[in-house]
Formats: C-alpha cells, sequence, structure tokens
C-alpha cells in the first residue's frame, strides 16, 4: 500500500490535476492584480474544454483547439471586463452570470454541434513528450516523461509571469491599477487599458486550463466537467498570496491532496479529511492564521475616472 | 321541442367527444437525468426506449433535460403533468422527491421513476433494477479473464445504488477465482462525479499502476475517463448500463447492461393497454432487465461458463449480494 502513495506516479498525477487550476489560477492572478475579481472563471475554464473539443474535432488538429479555447475564453472575458470596468457593474454578479451562461450555453452548443448534450466524441490531443537527459533518469525521470506539451507551457508562463508582473513595467502598471488607480492615473497610466489587459489575459489562460481539462486529460468534453475547478483555482490563487509562483505551489498542493485521497481509499482514513485539509488551510492563510495574504488594495473596486 | 334537440345535439357531442378522447394517442414525458442525453449511458437507454415506443405503439413522446445540477426538474414534470400528459417518466433515483410531490398535485398523471423507490402513491410505478446481478456476470468475466488477479472498480457517487454494482461485481469475480483482488474506488460524493471524467482517469490510472489489468466503471460519464485510462496503458475496462465496447472496441471487454430501454418500454406498452400498476416492478436477469454485453473479446469458453451462471442465479441457485451484509452471507455460503 505504501509504495502505491509514495510513487513517481502519485506525483505525476498531481501535476496532472493542478496543471488546468495552475493556468486559471494564473489567470487570476493577473485579473485581480489589475482589480478585477473573476469568479467567470469556472465558466471560462469550460467554455475553454467545450471549444478545444471542438476545435480539435473538425480540423483534427489539437493546435486549432487550443486557439479555439483561447478565443472563447477571451471573448467571455471581454464581456466580463466590459461589464464590470465600463458599466461598473458587481463585478460577482457579472462572474455569476457569465458561470450561468457556459453551464447552460455550452450544453445547448454540444447538442447542437455534437448532437448529444452529455458528451463529444472522443478526441485527439497533443502527443506527450519527454525532456531529453532527465526523463532518462530512474524514478524522478517519470515526472519529466510522457509530458503534455501544455504542462510544460504552464511552467514558462507561471515563471515569466513572476518576471513580467515584477521586473517590469508593465507588471508594475498592471499592479499599481490594482493597489492604487487614482494614483496610477494621476501619474498618468490609463486605468481601464491595463484593467482589460489583465482580465483578457485572465480569460487567455482560464481557455487553455479548460482546454487541458477536454483535450489533454479526459480526451473528450464532459457537460459541466470543470466540476467548480476555476473557484478552486481563486482558493489557490489566495493560498499563493495573488503571485503565480505562489499560486503555483499551492495548484500542486491542492492536486497532491487530490492524488493522495485517490490511492487512499480502503486504507482506513477518510479520504474525505485528506481532500478537505488544502481548503482548510485556504482558510487559515485567509483569516491570517496561517501565513499572510493581501489582496490588491482596490480588488473588486470599480474605477470612477475624476472629472476635473 | 327545440329544447330537446338542443339537449339531443349536446349529448351526441360530448359523447362522439368521448369517443376521440378514448381513441386519442398516449402521450408520454421523459425527463432525464443530470447528465442529459448523449451520456452514452443511462440517459441514451431511456431515449431507446422512448423511441422504440413512438415507433411501435404510436405514442407520442417529449423528452426533456434538466438544466446544470438538475435543480428544476421538479418544475419539468409539473410542466409535463400540467399539459395532461398520460405518463411521465423521471430517469434517475434523484427525482425520488420530485415526483412525490409532483404525484401528489395531479393524481389523474401516471408517474414512473426508474432507479428510484416510491411507494404508497397510486399513479406512481418505481422501476428498479438488479444491477447486482448484472454486475455479477461482468465480475464474472473479469475474474475469468483476468491474467494479474487483480480488478478494479470505478463507482461514479458514494451512494447505496452504487454499492450494488460494487458489490454485485466483486462477488461475482469471488465467485469463479477465489484469488482475485478486487481495488475499489469512487469519484466523489456529489452528483458531479456522474460528469468528471478527469478524474475517473486519474483513479483508473492509479488502479492500473497497481497491477489491475481489468477495471468496471460504474460512474456514468467520467467513465470516458476510465477507457482514455485503459487505452494509455493498453489494458482492459468493462462499461455500464448501455453496451458501450463501440467508443473502444479493442479495450472495452463487456458492458453490463441495464435495461433502462426494457423498463420505459413495458411501462409506456402497460399505460397504452390500460394495465398500468402503481408500486415496484423489478427488472432482474429473470427478465433481460439486466445483462451483458457479448462481444469478441470474451473467449467462448468464458461465454459458456457466464451463460451457466446466469442460468443459476435465475433459478435461484446462486443469491447475488448487493450491500455489505449479504456480501458477507455470499462469502459464507459460496466461497471457503
Amino acid at each position: 500500500m505504501l509504495e502505491t502513495i509514495f510513487a513517481w506516479e502519485t506525483l505525476t498525477s498531481a501535476i496532472r490535476m493542478a496543471t488546468p487550476l495552475a493556468y486559471a489560477s494564473l489567470g487570476g492572478v493577473f485579473s485581480e492584480r489589475s482589480g478585477v475579481v473573476n469568479i467567470a472563471l469556472e465558466g471560462i475554464m469550460l467554455f475553454g474544454a467545450f471549444f478545444a473539443a471542438v476545435g480539435t474535432y473538425f480540423f483534427k488538429n489539437p493546435l486549432i483547439g487550443v486557439l479555439f479555447s483561447i478565443i472563447a475564453g477571451t471573448i467571455i472575458a471581454f464581456i466580463h471586463a466590459v461589464v464590470s470596468i465600463k458599466f461598473k457593474v458587481n463585478q460577482i454578479v457579472s462572474g455569476t452570470a457569465l458561470n450561468m451562461l457556459a453551464a447552460g450555453g455550452t450544453t445547448f452548443l454540444s447538442r447542437l454541434i455534437f448532437k448529444a448534450a452529455g458528451s463529444s466524441p472522443h478526441i485527439e490531443g497533443f502527443t506527450p513528450i519527454d525532456i531529453p537527459i532527465i526523463s532518462k533518469i530512474p524514478g524522478i525521470g517519470l515526472i519529466f516523461s510522457d509530458l503534455s506539451p501544455l504542462i510544460i507551457l504552464m511552467l514558462v508562463i507561471v515563471f515569466m509571469s513572476q518576471y513580467i508582473l515584477y521586473k517590469t513595467a508593465f507588471g508594475l502598471r498592471l499592479r499599481a491599477v490594482g493597489e492604487n488607480p487614482q494614483a496610477a492615473d494621476t501619474l498618468g497610466v490609463n486605468v481601464y487599458k491595463y484593467r482589460y489587459i489583465g482580465v483578457l489575459i485572465s480569460g487567455i489562460l482560464g481557455g487553455i486550463g479548460g482546454a487541458f481539462l477536454s483535450l489533454e486529460h479526459a480526451r473528450v468534453f464532459v457537460e459541466n466537467m470543470t466540476g467548480g475547478r476555476g473557484f478552486i483555482a481563486l482558493a489557490a490563487m489566495i493560498f499563493g498570496n495573488w503571485k503565480p509562483i505562489g499560486s503555483l505551489g499551492a495548484c500542486l498542493l491542492f492536486g497532491l491532496a487530490e492524488a493522495l485521497r485517490m490511492r487512499l481509499e480502503g486504507v482506513g482514513i477518510p479520504t474525505q479529511f485528506i481532500q478537505m485539509i488544502p481548503y482548510i488551510l485556504t482558510m487559515l492563510v485567509l483569516a491570517g492564521a496561517v501565513g499572510k495574504s493581501t489582496p490588491p488594495s482596490a480588488d473588486g473596486v470599480p474605477y470612477e475616472k475624476e472629472e476635473i | 321541442m327545440r329544447k330537446f334537440l338542443i339537449a339531443f345535439l349536446v349529448l351526441s357531442l360530448i359523447l362522439l367527444s368521448s369517443v376521440g378522447f378514448s381513441a386519442k394517442t398516449i402521450r408520454v414525458g421523459i425527463v432525464y437525468d443530470v447528465g442529459g442525453r448523449g451520456d452514452k449511458s443511462f440517459n441514451d437507454a431511456a431515449y431507446n426506449g422512448l423511441q422504440r415506443a413512438i415507433k411501435v405503439l404510436r405514442v407520442e413522446g417529449k423528452d426533456l433535460e434538466p438544466g446544470p445540477g438538475g435543480a428544476n426538474r421538479e418544475e419539468l414534470l409539473r410542466t409535463l403533468a400540467e399539459q395532461n400528459y398520460d405518463l411521465v417518466i423521471g430517469v434517475g433515483f434523484l427525482f425520488t422527491d420530485a415526483i412525490t410531490a409532483v404525484a401528489k398535485d395531479f393524481p389523474k398523471v401516471k408517474f414512473a421513476i426508474v432507479d428510484g423507490v416510491i411507494e404508497g402513491l397510486p399513479n406512481v410505478s418505481s422501476l428498479v433494477f438488479n444491477e447486482h446481478e448484472g454486475s455479477f456476470l461482468v465480475g464474472v468475466i473479469a475474474g475469468l479473464m483476468t491474467k494479474s488477479n487483480i480488478i478494479g472498480f470505478v463507482g461514479g457517487m458514494d451512494i447505496p445504488l452504487i454499492h450494488k454494482f460494487e458489490v454485485g461485481y466483486k462477488a461475482g469475480a469471488l465467485y469463479v477465482n477465489p484469488k482475485v483482488k478486487v481495488l475499489i474506488n469512487y469519484i466523489g460524493v456529489t452528483g458531479d462525479a456522474f460528469k468528471d471524467p478527469v478524474k475517473g482517469k486519474e483513479l483508473a490510472l492509479a488502479q492500473y499502476k497497481q497491477g489491475a489489468d481489468i477495471i468496471y466503471h460504474a460512474s456514468g460519464a467520467s467513465g470516458e475517463g476510465v477507457f482514455e485510462a485503459a487505452k494509455e496503458t493498453k489494458k482492459y475496462a468493462i462499461g455500464v448500463d448501455s453496451p458501450q465496447s463501440w467508443i473502444m472496441p479493442d479495450r472495452i471487454i463487456t458492458s453490463m447492461l441495464k435495461r433502462v430501454d426494457v423498463a420505459v418500454y413495458e411501462t409506456i406498452k402497460d399505460v397504452k393497454e390500460g394495465k398500468f400498476k402503481p408500486g415496484i416492478r423489478i427488472f432482474g436477469a429473470a427478465n433481460g432487465g439486466v445483462d451483458y454485453e457479448k462481444t469478441k473479446l470474451i473467449p467462448l469458453g468464458v461465454i459458456s461458463k457466464v451463460e451457466q451462471i446466469k442460468k443459476d442465479i435465475i433459478s435461484g441457485k446462486i443469491v447475488v449480494p448487493y450491500d455489505d451484509k449479504t456480501f458477507e452471507e455470499f462469502k459464507a455460503k459460496y466461497l471457503k
């Protein structure tokens, strides 16, 4: 029993389950750092998962599937951006509405396109790749072999984002409009523009996260297959203190908890407890009991430009 | 005289219309379970039963899907009942409360629930299946065909209904192969567990890694993930509810057939013939309500053995367990 728990496969399974979360929570970081709460990520992922399946099914090319999911995610994010930045609607309300739209919309479109609401036909994703040299090491090499290209892309994007957000002028401005939009505006930063960019990036990333679910993991689209992963991604973002690498760490922890509970069934420990651990930790972090998590000060507050 | 004539006319109109009434086509409404049409399993089977009834019995049929999460299932039932449908069928145990409520409000409409038990209402028929018997049969196939003597079970939602599948499967495998070890996992504790192919796949991969070479899933659309895992690891899987081997003909050795289509069709037929009876109606191995799918992956020797065991179940020689308690009794009686 112990050898199945402490196997490298447990880790590879955790990474696979963490990847869609990592995309979405990174999307959340960009959106919320710019000052817009984006709980529409759940719906964005669902649209992404669906359109990845559509693109791949009709063009027999997973790359087009991913492109479709990016376009779909961006469109939904754009709606959220217009509604919450331009019309200053409550961002939670807008996000909830979009999530409902996604749940109903994908089922409706699935029926239209695949002639069945429940699930799509089987789709072929990317060919898995082995990272040269490291994948040959016994044991740990397993983590670096048979990888989905989207997992590698995710790692690249996370570290790139950390750099962009904290070491470039663009990142500074994006964070500034989320912390103190008035001050940023005074200094000539276009608050609205940066908020649009933040939300649209979250749409792109959320879309790819959804694409990973249908295209790379399950290789099929099933109605409502995200099953709350968009919200879990937001919890990971909070746990990771609204930082790219922190969120990735949180996602890996969530993935690991899930992988462990799958392997612990039948041992005698109620597996629900293991599943609960990451969320309890998230609550503790939020309450300030373990570590400290500070949201951007202007997160969720629409910006009203003062007339002179 | 004139009054008499009018009275005569009215009377004949009533008579005529009542003749028309008795000849009118039976209208049947179905509301599906979460997962909806296209689950390649449970709901599709109900759909097939309705389609057959439309073709053969010439009834009028309407099918509805509940919204995400299925919260509006009671409204959908109510809509159909308000339109005076003759028979309204709810597919899935989740309809238990909704049908109980609606059936009380519409005593003239007949209701049927697939997979759920509602007792004491004169207009509700409960269509239940002996899934454990069908699962026993596919368990026998798995027990005879496994090379590693380890087989797996992936269940959807962790509820007594799905435990029936698990227990029957375990018992069937052990009955023919006492050395077999059965790995058991459930995807979750909510209805979403039937729509999560990602977790289905990860659980199956973990079981295959632990040495299982055949996995039986009872998890609705999540089973797509189990099949995908079988394909990746080049091992085998067993489908559920509908014949599923067409999805991956070289990896799916058989499917436990739960003939929801038969149950739906038979119930519609009863209504049409005026033989509708309230109460529980059981569909088991004996009346073809559960069975297994024959494919070319099953060796002939195995098929003849399964057929023999099916006869023994029908004759009552083998009593198939359906929960932990009856499983202990089964072990004491048949396994030393």
